[in-house]
């Protein structure tokens, strides 16, 4: 768990010098989603990886530096696609805002 | 073997949960999806803890097999259920584990815990104990696990389907992008390996696609039939579900799962890799 902390769980223990974070909260009306499932996309629309977010609607993921999509499911919303450019060495914030 | 053996609904499950003889096992790689809420009735089984060997690279043995079953609740005749996170990663491997020990009938929830949760069925909390059993296991069926020696000799020999994201299949990425990348073993995947993903066979809603989409798949890839085949992952779940796919779904004869998967292969000294999109 991870609090009120902005972005996903805890990095402690990773060295993030050489990730390339795409992380950020999912929210509907302003208010957490807990449980949405964030998937990551890459250019050519392949699955990558697949994360629930958590109580605090957070997410994160360890990409590799280039474009990606995420797409966004929940319990009764459509699903929600953002793009992204993720680089090596920095965290990408991203706000997932569903209907 | 028809799908109802071996696949079943959400609809199927809600109504046989007051069955005691349908056993329902969560199988997750974050552990701590059950301890929040489960589907009623179901117990946990932990794919690290309970499954692998604590201390070597390998899987608890016949005796602490049948003692995990035994203590768990589940008996020889039960029919076993499984489901999970991770559109049912975890789950197919434990699936294979149970057939790999000879369990009778097990089936999978297709879609798994996210589909579940996306149709907001009922979860509940709290622990689920059941009366222990008596327990007995098979030897383990080797015809369905495959060992690095075999991995070496299959090249350009048999299928290989290399199941994990094209970004980890070209090596730009040495795991799944929900952990960390920093892994002591090389990038790349093994030579004359098809990458066929995983999810290629799967819904958004982690649901498996239909046995036509399916075949067409692994046709339009370059997989042919009429050989042998083995699968590997990364950690070989992934794999597992695919087999599932393979062996399971298709009805394909002598498909393997290589559970070693790229962990072992990754790390080995001397044997081949390469790099780079499948062409």
């Amino acid at each position: 768990m991870c609090g009120a902390k902005a972005g996903g769980p805890s990095t402690e223990g990773v060295t993030l010098d050489n990730e390339s974070v795409v992380q950020g909260t999912v929210t509907r009306g302003g208010e957490p989603v807990a449980g949405a499932y964030v998937r990551l996309l890459d250019g050519g629309g392949e699955f990558t990886a697949e994360v629930p977010t958590s109580a605090t609607g957070q997410f994160r993921f360890y990409a590799a530096p280039g474009r990606w999509t995420l797409r966004t499911l929940a319990p009764s919303s459509a699903a929600v696609d953002r793009s992204v450019v993720a680089a090596k060495g920095s965290v990408v914030e991203v706000a997932v805002s569903l209907d | 073997m028809s799908h109802s053996d071996v696949l079943v609904d959400a609809d199927w499950v809600e109504s046989h949960l007051d069955d005691d003889k349908v056993v329902l096992v969560e199988v997750d790689e974050d552990t701590a999806a059950y301890d929040k809420n489960h589907i009623k009735g179901a117990v946990r089984l932990d794919w690290k803890k309970d499954l692998q060997d604590p201390v070597r690279r390998d899987f608890v043995n016949k005796d602490q097999f049948e003692s995990l079953l035994s203590e768990r609740g589940i008996a020889n005749d039960d029919t076993v259920v499984l489901y999970g996170g991770n559109n049912n990663w975890f789950a197919a491997y434990a699936y294979w584990y149970f057939k790999l020990y000879g369990h009778g009938d097990v089936k999978l929830l297709d879609g798994g815990r996210k589909k579940w949760e996306l149709d907001s069925r009922e979860l509940v909390d709290g622990a689920v104990q059941r009366a222990s059993t008596s327990y007995t296991a098979s030897e383990q069926d080797k015809s369905i696990r495959a060992f690095r020696d075999e991995i070496e000799a299959a090249i350009g020999q048999q299928n290989l389907v290399d199941v994990r994201s094209p970004d980890e299949f070209a090596g730009r990425l040495a795991a799944p992008a929900h952990l960390p990348q920093e892994q002591a073993q090389r990038n790349g995947h093994i030579p004359t390996a098809k990458n066929i993903p995983w999810s290629q066979t799967a819904n958004d809603d982690g649901t498996f696609k239909s046995d036509d989409e399916l075949k067409k798949l692994y046709e339009d890839k370059g997989v042919d039939f009429s050989r042998d085949t083995i699968a590997y992952c990364r950690i070989g779940e992934r794999s597992s579900h695919t087999w599932f796919v393979l062996h399971e779904l298709l009805g394909q004869p002598n498909v393997k799962n290589y559970d070693g998967s790229w962990t072992e292969w990754g790390s080995l000294v001397g044997v081949p890799i390469e790099l780079g999109d499948q062409a």
